[in-house]
């Protein structure tokens, strides 16, 4: 899609009136509740989200509910199997003419990352092997925060965690799931930021227009497990793009492209220092080696875009 | 109506292809695969028009279930043993979201060890779900147990899941006479599915299976679920009273065989009770004041059919087809529940047999008969028993005996 294809040609373009309702249970300076404002006031009420256990399940409870459009909670491990559900139900409806076409639904994934990288892997692998034609959004707050900020399989490597507290943080590393997506050519996937919402706006236009199996990666800053002032949150997210850690692109017609490359990406340590996760990577004592480390992998991830 | 020979499993997909089903998510698993085959095919060839999905996992799968009964349509699908438990916790999730639909259990017994031959530890893991239980004990009964539970379980005064459960290889791969209702038939007893307003449709949009905060909301669901579950006692009646006048075959929540003027009773679920049932003939044969409990209803539970059938007894054993480690058998506790304190309360004897598929022989029954007779002129009920032969004992230490040479001589090959 080109810039004069969409309908979002600059910030002006994007939606002023929330769909999401207010006061709900997240956190102030919730990144992944940004990101979810951001996303449905796209792709509208007409929509039914089938919600993993996480933070987000906390959005809808009894009797209330901000959602305009509909909602159900699954379990941890099976969101995209529920989402099969309700697609083959309503397109078995459709079908058999028990409903009006009207009242078809797009049917949305929504999890976080410890069901989308982990528990809810398998359910999502075999959702994509069955072209089933939905859209995943994963929040990725990078953690298991609603239990408590635990690693998970998309924390970052020397991230400190409620499950690594110890000096150098996480041992392992950010799993690369767009990739695994990418790998077996879903319909389209992409990442976003909640910070950049004009990007975000023209990959949920696309997403919103294919079929198939469709991916939304949204980087999630979350002031309670990242451990910084909620009034940061977009400052965060603009530092994740800024310093080349969070990549934001998307696959399309069998390519991955990049949609935003930072000109001059700005040294890690811009976006690590802001957060407590990292602070023992610079005190008492300065860790280099592990700066280093995470300087470095960010540098390769580039040197391969740019070639 | 036409009479065809079928095995348990065809008499299921009977059952699912005559109550007009939507939407059947699958998992293969051994011995229920035919089910699932077999609904395939009249998917494949149009005689069923319905669309079915191969999940990956029967978590999905009774995920997919749930959501699509959520959806609004009729939903219709099977497992068995390992399936139903790597099931277990969307088993509570949808009987929550009072999703209704059908899923069929070919009973077989769980690993560890993992063996193919059935028993019903498996059904009754899942006993406290939510989901409620028809146990079946003839081919028969699996196809007319399949119409009746989608009549039980889309009844307004239920709205609950409900398993239909047989036996594997004893009922699952056995062929027998079944009279198989007509499509017109079947419809004038089971009308369409009317979700009744669960669904999700854009001109009515709804947020469902939300969470509560605290004791009291939660309380309030939990309570609501088990008093439709209990409602399906009297919509169970209803529902049989009307399929016996349209089929002519009658079916109470209990069976009961020969208890009328009897002392003594078993008690039994499944197809194993059909063994009881012969047992019971021979010993009337000679003589005996015998006569056989069925619960065909486990979930909800019928203690007032069983008090009034019970009571009044002289001693009542329960054969459990499974074993609840560390406490003994389940329907025995269950039923023992029911009578204990009441007026003309038998005495309870609790015995444990065909774990496994492991065959309990007449004249075990006639031993079983024998230590209830004793008991009831004690008034005192022997400890639990679990049945088993010398013989069986020495051919298990014969194979070990057996592997124990071999592996010396193995061994011996390798110095
Ligand atoms: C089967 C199961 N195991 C564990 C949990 C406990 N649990 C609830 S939310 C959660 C963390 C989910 O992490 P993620 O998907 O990243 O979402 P987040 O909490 O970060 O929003 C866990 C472990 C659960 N609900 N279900
Ligand atoms: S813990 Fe983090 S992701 Fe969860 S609601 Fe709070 S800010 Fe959002
Ligand atoms: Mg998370």
């Amino acid at each position: 899609m080109k810039t004069s294809e969409t309908r979002f040609k600059g910030m002006r373009d994007l939606p002023s009136a929330h769909l999401l309702g207010t006061g709900t249970a997240m956190c102030a300076g919730c990144g992944g509740l940004e990101v979810l404002h951001e996303i449905y006031d796209i792709l509208g009420k007409k929509t039914v989200f089938v919600n993993a256990a996480g933070c987000m399940t906390l959005l809808s409870i009894y009797p209330f509910t901000p959602f305009r459009g509909s909602w159900i909670y699954t379990a941890m491990a099976s969101a995209p199997a529920g989402a099969q559900g309700v697609r083959d139900a309503l397109d078995t409806l459709k079908r058999k003419e028990r409903m009006k076409p009207a009242d078809d639904l797009k049917v949305v994934c929504l999890t976080g990352d410890g069901s989308a990288y982990g528990m809810g892997l398998s359910s999502t692998s075999a959702a994509i092997d069955r072209g089933l034609d939905f859209l995943y959004i994963c929040y990725d707050n990078e953690g298991y925060g609603n239990t408590g900020q635990q690693f998970s399989a998309a924390t970052p490597h020397g991230a400190r965690t409620s499950t690594s507290m110890g000096p150098r943080g996480f041992p392992g590393s950010k799993k690369d799931l767009f990739s695994i997506w990418a790998a077996n050519s879903p319909a389209y996937a992409a990442t976003v930021a909640g910070a950049e919402p004009l990007d975000l706006a023209r990959k949920i236009e696309k997403a919103d227009t294919a079929k198939g199996p469709r991916l939304i990666l949204a980087l999630s800053p979350c002031p309670v497990g990242w451990g910084y002032d909620p009034k940061d949150s977009v400052e965060i997210g603009k530092l994740a793009v800024k310093t080349g850690i969070w990549p934001l692109k998307e696959y399309i017609d069998g390519k991955v492209v990049h949609t935003k490359i930072p000109k001059k990406r700005l040294p890690v340590e811009e976006y690590l220092k802001r957060q407590g996760r990292f602070a023992h990577l610079f005190e008492p004592v300065r860790k280099d080696d592990i700066l280093k480390e995470i300087q470095a992998g960010v540098d390769a991830y580039w040197e391969g875009v740019e070639g | 109506m036409k009479r065809r020979l079928l095995t348990g499993n065809a008499a299921a997909a009977w059952g699912a292809r005559l109550a007009d089903v939507d939407y059947i998510p699958a998992f293969p698993i051994t011995p229920q695969t035919e089910i699932i085959e077999t609904i395939a095919g009249w998917t494949d060839s149009g005689e069923m028009d319905a669309s079915m999905v191969t999940m990956e996992s029967e978590h999905s799968m009774i995920t997919a279930a749930g959501t699509a009964a959520a959806t609004g349509v009729r939903v219709f699908t099977a497992t068995s043993s390992q399936g139903l438990l790597y099931a277990m916790e969307m088993l509570y999730t949808v009987a929550g979201w009072r999703a209704p639909f059908v899923l069929v259990n070919v009973s077989r017994a769980l690993a560890a060890p993992v063996t193919l031959e059935p028993d019903h530890n498996d059904v009754l893991a899942a006993r406290d779900s939510g989901f409620l239980q028809l146990h079946c004990s003839t081919c028969q009964e699996v196809l007319d147990g399949v119409l009746l539970a989608y009549r039980i379980a889309e009844d307004s005064r239920v709205r609950l899941p409900m398993i239909v459960n047989l036996d594997g290889f004893y009922l699952s791969f056995t062929r027998e006479p079944v009279e198989v209702p007509t499509a017109k038939e079947a419809k004038a007893f089971l009308p369409p599915f009317d979700s009744k307003g669960m669904s999700f449709r854009a001109s009515s949009p709804i947020s469902q299976a939300v969470a509560v905060l605290g004791g009291g909301p939660y309380s309030y669901f939990r309570y609501e679920t088990h008093l439709a579950a209990l409602n399906a006692l009297t919509v169970f009646d209803e529902a049989a009273e009307d399929f016996s006048k349209i089929f002519g075959r009658s079916y109470g929540s209990v069976e009961s065989y020969r208890t009328e003027d009897a002392k003594y009773l078993f008690v039994m679920m499944g197809s194993f009770a059909t063994k009881a049932r012969e047992a019971v003939d021979r010993l009337r044969d000679e003589g005996w004041p015998i006569g056989l409990l069925r619960p065909r209803l486990v979930r909800p539970f019928p203690a007032e059919a069983i008090a009034r059938l019970a009571s009044g007894k002289e001693a009542v054993a329960v054969i459990d087809q499974n074993l609840s480690l560390g406490k003994g058998g389940v329907l025995f506790t269950e039923v023992s529940s029911v009578l204990y304190g009441q007026p003309g309360a038998p005495v309870m004897l609790s015995f444990i047999g065909g774990l496994g598929g492991r065959d309990i022989s007449p004249e075990e029954f006639f031993e079983i008969a024998g230590v209830a007779k004793h008991a009831a002129k004690e008034g005192k009920a022997p400890p639990p028993r679990l049945l088993y032969t010398e013989d069986e004992l020495k051919e298990v230490r014969k194979l070990q005996m057996i592997a124990n040479v071999e592996r010396g001589e193995l061994e011996d090959e390798d110095e």
